[in-house]
């Protein structure tokens, strides 16, 4: 039972990173339907960046995180504005081309500026904080915490603000945006920021776990895509428990069933058959409308 | 009367197909214009034009009380923002969004956020249908609560001219009557100048002031609505009644 309660908390940590991936991805998908296969890539290159901050300029763990998520949100909002607004109306092969070339490149930059050794990335829950339990390490904890504020955040911003309700109604239906007066694109500019700006806290927040190279995120981008199709791409709340969901299969599974050299398959599973039984995810509605 | 738009040698194309020939017409202000016309008259596509979703050539100059501006060439939104608030047809209601986030969305542009949530109390007071269902998604309302909605979301920018596409359009005669009502009201309390486009031809000549017959792309003929009603020869060969 110990041991069960044990794999399932540590379950709902990595979910919480998943999640969080997930969401960044919904962030993007809602209002272009397309998937940023850049994601996990353009994370791994910001948490580099709080890395560099933190190791050889000296910077205070706190500041480099905050610094990183203001650049990474900057970043993002410019790949958009320079790279995605010219092709905005191109087919979606070409957009997927075009996420596949980001991808490359925020590899190549990660590794070339960075090299590729392994490097470790402190966490800024130390393991002798009274944050630990029997359950939670302190790390696990502190980010699971980290992961929930940034999500309260977001719920916030979308439900409360006028610009959080424009970016809402730019997704939904972009034409009648326009006719009140919202800058559409400019929208999707505010979202992919945002999506890089949560993409690099969880870079952050995983990197003390699976160390920190060029290829971080590539595995977690997958887990957090099958979160996102699991919960419904075009829903944020259901990402975000889709990739709980999907930490703990994963974790449960990978102990008890599979062994952990074929938890990945878990993620790959998890695509195929949401995509073939159920492709509007648990939580995904079809939009409903009057003819 | 000033003139609040005046439209010069409009034309308006779909890709390469040319929908609108050298059109002008003239809105004055705080008062209400239709065009009319059979289907594929181009109606739809002139509002869409002064709104600039389609692509136009021609002069599209609005009185914003500050000086004269150029519309042609400009993105819609900035339409928009210079006062020009547009009830297209299929209403443009965000119909995954509550009643009242519409409502906001409107007013969306607008800084004056007492002002704006004086304007929300006002729409509920005009349609108190839309009040009982504030937090119901727009999407669930009846055809007429939607239209009212989506009216209600044009007036919210405060805007100077409203265009409006077919309110009529799939709605039960009662309603119509309702909805064509509280139109004139808004236009004689408000002093909200109008440009409807219309089907129904005898409604909108009741309502509007002047009136501009399309056909095929061109204006046919123009001049106050009390004169095109009367004129036999007129309602018979373009209006069909």
């Amino acid at each position: 039972m110990e041991a069960l309660l044990h794999q399932l908390f540590s379950g709902l940590a990595n979910g919480i990173i998943y999640g969080s991936v997930a969401l960044a991805l919904v962030m993007i998908y809602q209002s272009t339907h397309h998937i940023n296969f850049a994601q996990g890539e353009m994370a791994t290159f910001s948490t580099f960046i709080a890395w560099a901050l933190i190791n050889e300029a000296g910077w205070s763990y706190w500041a480099a995180f905050f610094f990183t998520v203001a650049v990474s949100f900057a970043a993002g909002l410019v790949v958009q504005r320079v790279v995605l607004r010219p092709i905005e109306k191109a087919p979606v092969l070409t957009n997927v081309i075009v996420f596949i070339g980001l991808l490359l490149i925020f590899n190549a930059l990660s590794g070339m500026l960075f090299d590729h050794t392994i490097k470790a990335f402190d966490s800024p829950f130390p393991s002798d904080s009274p944050l630990a339990t029997v359950y939670f390490s302190a790390h696990q904890l502190g980010s699971a915490g980290v992961l929930l504020l940034v999500l309260l955040a977001l719920f916030g911003f979308f439900r409360y603000t006028s610009v959080g309700l424009a970016m809402r109604a730019a997704a939904q239906n972009p034409d009648s945006a326009r006719l009140v007066g919202i800058r559409v694109s400019w929208m999707l500019g505010l979202g992919w920021g945002l999506a890089a700006a949560i993409g690099a806290v969880a870079g952050m927040m995983v990197a003390p776990i699976v160390f920190l190279d060029p290829n971080m995120m590539a595995g977690i981008l997958l887990y957090g895509f099958a979160g996102a199709l699991l919960g419904g791409i075009d829903n944020p709340l259901g990402a975000v428990i889709g990739g709980l969901v999907v930490g703990v299969l994963e974790n449960l599974l990978g102990a008890y069933v599979i062994g952990t050299e074929l938890k990945l398959t878990v993620a790959l599973v998890l695509i195929v058959g949401t995509l073939t039984l159920r492709p509007d995810g648990l939580f995904g509605k079809k939009v409903v409308t009057r003819v | 009367m000033a003139d609040l738009l005046r439209v010069q040698k409009l034309c308006a194309f779909y890709g390469a197909t040319q929908v609108l020939f050298d059109i002008d017409f003239a809105i004055e202000a705080g008062k209400i214009t239709t065009i009319l016309g059979a289907n594929g008259a181009g109606k739809t596509t002139t509002l869409r034009a002064l709104c600039q979703i389609v692509r136009t050539t021609g002069s599209l100059e609005l009185d914003t009380g500050g000086g004269n501006v150029q519309l042609a060439g400009k993105a819609t939104e900035s339409v928009v923002r210079l006062g020009v608030a547009h009830v297209p047809d299929g209403r443009g209601t965000f119909g995954a969004l509550s009643v009242e986030d519409n409502l906001k969305l409107g007013a969306y542009v607008r800084k004056d956020r007492d002002e704006v949530a004086r304007d929300i109390e006002r729409t509920y007071q005009r349609f108190p249908r839309l009040a009982e269902r504030k937090h119901q998604q727009a999407g669930t309302l009846s055809g007429g609560e939607q239209q009212m909605l989506a009216i209600s979301r044009a007036l919210m920018l405060r805007p100077k001219l409203l265009l409006l596409d077919e309110p009529s359009f799939g709605l039960a005669p009662l309603i119509v009557a309702e909805i064509f009502r509280i139109m004139r009201k808004i236009n004689q309390e408000d002093g909200v100048s109008m440009l409807l486009v219309e089907q129904n031809a005898s409604l909108a000549l009741d309502l509007a002031h002047h009136a501009y017959l399309l056909e095929t792309g061109r204006v046919a003929l123009s001049g106050p609505s009390e004169n095109i009603k009367n004129d036999e020869s007129v309602r018979r060969a373009y209006l069909g009644y």
